[in-house]
C-alpha cells in the first residue's frame, strides 16, 4: 500500500468514513501484517499530536485575546509595589535611631546556670511581689529538689544510675533518631564542666557526649550515649534550608522549668541584633532555659534555635537561622567522618492541629542539664 | 467560593475553548498567581507567562476528560503555577535549589506538570516541523487539520481545480511534516 492511500485508509478510519465491510477489510490487514499496523499506529499517534498541536495553538489565540481584552478593561496585568521596597525606605529613614537603640541594648542569652543558687542570691530588696514570687519559686525548688532526693534514692535503690544534680538548665531536640543526635546551643552545652546529660518530659536522664561545639554559630551537636534510651519514631519535622519569612507565625517548645513550655509568636525580622544575619528575631516572650529551643512553623518546619533576648525591650527574641544548624552538621561530618548524622525529612507536623502538633513534638525536646 | 461542580463546569468549559471559563479563570486566580510570582524574585511579565502556561496545563487536563483535582481549582492553581515558576527559575539558576525546595508543597502536581512538559515539548516539534514546511503546505495543513475545513472549501480557497487535487497536494504536505516531527520526536527520545 502507497503511503497516500495508507493516509487516506487511516483517517477515513478515524473519521467513521469506512464502510462496514472496508471496516473489517482493514482491520483484517493490519491483523495479518504487522509492517502495516505500525504504520497505521505511527499515523494514529501522528494526527493525534497533530490535534493536540492545533487544539493548544488555537487555545493559545484565544489567551491572548482575552488577556488583551482583560487590559483594556485595567485590569491589573502589573505588579503591585513590592513591600520590601517600602520596608528598605523605612529602613534608611530610621536607620540612624535603630543603630542608637541598637548600641545601648544588650542581648541576653537565655539560659540558666546554677537555678538554685540564682535563686537564692537575690537581693530581698525587691517588691514584695518580686519576694513572694521568688519565695514561691525557692519553695517549688525546695520541693523539686526534694523530689528529685526522693527520685535518686528510688534510682538507687533499683540499682539505677543516680540522677545528677544539675547546675544549669537549657533545652534542645533531637534531629536524627537512628544515632540520637541532638541539637542544642553551643552556650548550653559548653557549660558543663563535668557531666552533660539530656531529660525527656518524663524526667528520665540520659549521658550525653558532645560531639561537636561550634561556639561562632553557637550550636552543639550532642549524641546520646545510653544504652537505656528508646529509639524515637521518625523525627516529624523538617529543617528549613533558606531563611524564615517575616511575618512567619511559629512556635516553640523549652524548659525553662521543671516541665515543658510551650509559647508562640512571629517572625519580626530577617536578621538579629545589630543585623547579625547568625540570627533571625522573632516576637514572643521566652524565658531563661529555653536555650536551644526549636522554633517551628505552623507547618511543622523547623526554623531556628531559640539562643537569646534583647535585655530592655520585651518580646524580642533572637533564633540561630535553622540553615547553621545544617552547616554545622557538615562540619561536624568533616572533622570526624565517621559521625552519622543523617537529617531526616518527613512532613509529620504538617496539617495537624496545633495541640496535636505539640503532642508529637514534646518527645523530641530535651531539658539539657549539667554540672 | 464555588462549589465543586461549578469548579468542574469551568474546567469543561475551559477545555471546549469557552470564552466565558477562561475569563472567569482569569479573573478569579491571576491576581493570586501573580503575587506568587512577584513575590519570588520574578516581574509582572514572568507572572503573565506562568500564568499562560498554567492555563494550558489546565486545559491539557479538561482536555484529556481528567477532571479530578482533588483539590479546590484555587489549591491547584497555585501548586502548579508554584512548581512552573521554580522550575523556571531553578532553570535560570536566580535560586539554589535549597531555595526552591523550602516552599510547601500544597498538593502534589508533579505528574500533571510532567506530563504538561512532555505536551509542551512535543508542541514545540511539531510548531518547528509546520514553520520548516513553508507555503502553500502550511495553510492547508492548518486548514484541514486545524481548521477542520472541508477539502472542498479548502481546494476553492487555495485555488485547487477540484477536492481531489488539493487533497494530494496535501498528501504530499502530510508525508513532509510527518517526515521532519519524526525526526526531531524521535532525536528527543
Amino acid at each position: 500500500m502507497e503511503d497516500a492511500l495508507l493516509i487516506d485508509a487511516v483517517e477515513r478510519f478515524v473519521n467513521g468514513e469506512m464502510t462496514p465491510q472496508e471496516k473489517i477489510y482493514f482491520e483484517d490487514l493490519r491483523k495479518n501484517n504487522p509492517e502495516l499496523d505500525q504504520a497505521v499506529v505511527e499515523h494514529l499517534f501522528f494526527l493525534n499530536e497533530l490535534n493536540n498541536f492545533g487544539a493548544t495553538k488555537s487555545f493559545k489565540v484565544s489567551l491572548h485575546e482575552i488577556q488583551n481584552k482583560l487590559a483594556d478593561e485595567g485590569f491589573a496585568f502589573k505588579a503591585p509595589i513590592a513591600h520590601r521596597a517600602k520596608l528598605v525606605q523605612l529602613w534608611d529613614k530610621y536607620k540612624k535611631t535603630v543603630a542608637v537603640a541598637a548600641s545601648i541594648a544588650g542581648v541576653v542569652s537565655l539560659f540558666i546556670a546554677s537555678v538554685v543558687s540564682a535563686v537564692s542570691k537575690k537581693d530581698s530588696n525587691n517588691t514584695t511581689l518580686l519576694v513572694n514570687k521568688l519565695d514561691a519559686v525557692a519553695q517549688k525548688n525546695v520541693q523539686i529538689e526534694r523530689k528529685l532526693n526522693k527520685l535518686e534514692a528510688d534510682a538507687i535503690a533499683e540499682g539505677k544510675k543516680p540522677l545528677i544534680v544539675s547546675k544549669f538548665s537549657g533545652t534542645g531536640f533531637m534531629v536524627d533518631v537512628n544515632n540520637n543526635y541532638i541539637i542544642t546551643n553551643a552556650h548550653v552545652a559548653l557549660e558543663a564542666k563535668h557531666e552533660l546529660i539530656v531529660e525527656n518530659k518524663k524526667g528520665e536522664q540520659f549521658a550525653v557526649d558532645a560531639v561537636y561545639v561550634d561556639k561562632q554559630r553557637d550550636i552543639a551537636i550532642l549524641r546520646i550515649n545510653d544504652k537505656s534510651f528508646k529509639k524515637l519514631a521518625p523525627i516529624p519535622f523538617q529543617i528549613r534550608k533558606s531563611n524564615a519569612q517575616l511575618g512567619e507565625q511559629i512556635y516553640m517548645l523549652g524548659f525553662p522549668k521543671q516541665e515543658i513550655v510551650y509559647d508562640e509568636g512571629y517572625v519580626s525580622a530577617r536578621n538579629g541584633h545589630n543585623l547579625d544575619t547568625l540570627y533571625c528575631q522573632l516576637s514572643t516572650t521566652a524565658n531563661a532555659g529555653s536555650s536551644g529551643a526549636p522554633v517551628i512553623t505552623k507547618n511543622g518546619d523547623l526554623i531556628g534555635v531559640l539562643t537569646s533576648k534583647k535585655t530592655n525591650t520585651q518580646g524580642v527574641v533572637y533564633a540561630i537561622k535553622s540553615a547553621n544548624i545544617l552547616r554545622a552538621i557538615e562540619e561536624a561530618k568533616k572533622l570526624d567522618p565517621n559521625a552519622s548524622i543523617k537529617i531526616t525529612t518527613t512532613a509529620g507536623l504538617k496539617g495537624l492541629k496545633r495541640e496535636d502538633q505539640i503532642a508529637k513534638m514534646e518527645n523530641y525536646v530535651f531539658m539539657i542539664k549539667g554540672n | 467560593m464555588n462549589t465543586l461542580e461549578e469548579e468542574k463546569a469551568l474546567l469543561e468549559g475551559l477545555g471546549r475553548e469557552d470564552k466565558q471559563s477562561i475569563e472567569k479563570i482569569y479573573r478569579e486566580h491571576y491576581n493570586m498567581v501573580q503575587s506568587l510570582v512577584t513575590n519570588n524574585s520574578g516581574t509582572a511579565d514572568d507572572a503573565a507567562d506562568i500564568f499562560q502556561e498554567l492555563m494550558i496545563v489546565l486545559f491539557e487536563k479538561a482536555r484529556s476528560g481528567n477532571l479530578e483535582l482533588h483539590c479546590q481549582l484555587k489549591t491547584y492553581i497555585y501548586a502548579v503555577s508554584k512548581r512552573l515558576w521554580l522550575k523556571k527559575l531553578s532553570h535560570a539558576h536566580r535560586f539554589s535549589q535549597t531555595e526552591v525546595e523550602h516552599m510547601e508543597e500544597l498538593v502534589s502536581v508533579e505528574d500533571d506538570v510532567e506530563v504538561h512538559e512532555k505536551k509542551q515539548n512535543d508542541f514545540t516539534i511539531m510548531e518547528t516541523a509546520m514553520s520548516k514546511i513553508g507555503e502553500p503546505c502550511k495553510s492547508l495543513l492548518e486548514a484541514y487539520y486545524i481548521q477542520k475545513k472541508q477539502m472542498q472549501a479548502i481546494a476553492a480557497d487555495f485555488g485547487y481545480t477540484n477536492a481531489d487535487n488539493a487533497k494530494t497536494q496535501k498528501y504530499k504536505c502530510l508525508v513532509r511534516l510527518k517526515k521532519l516531527f519524526f525526526a526531531q520526536y524521535k532525536n528527543a527520545e
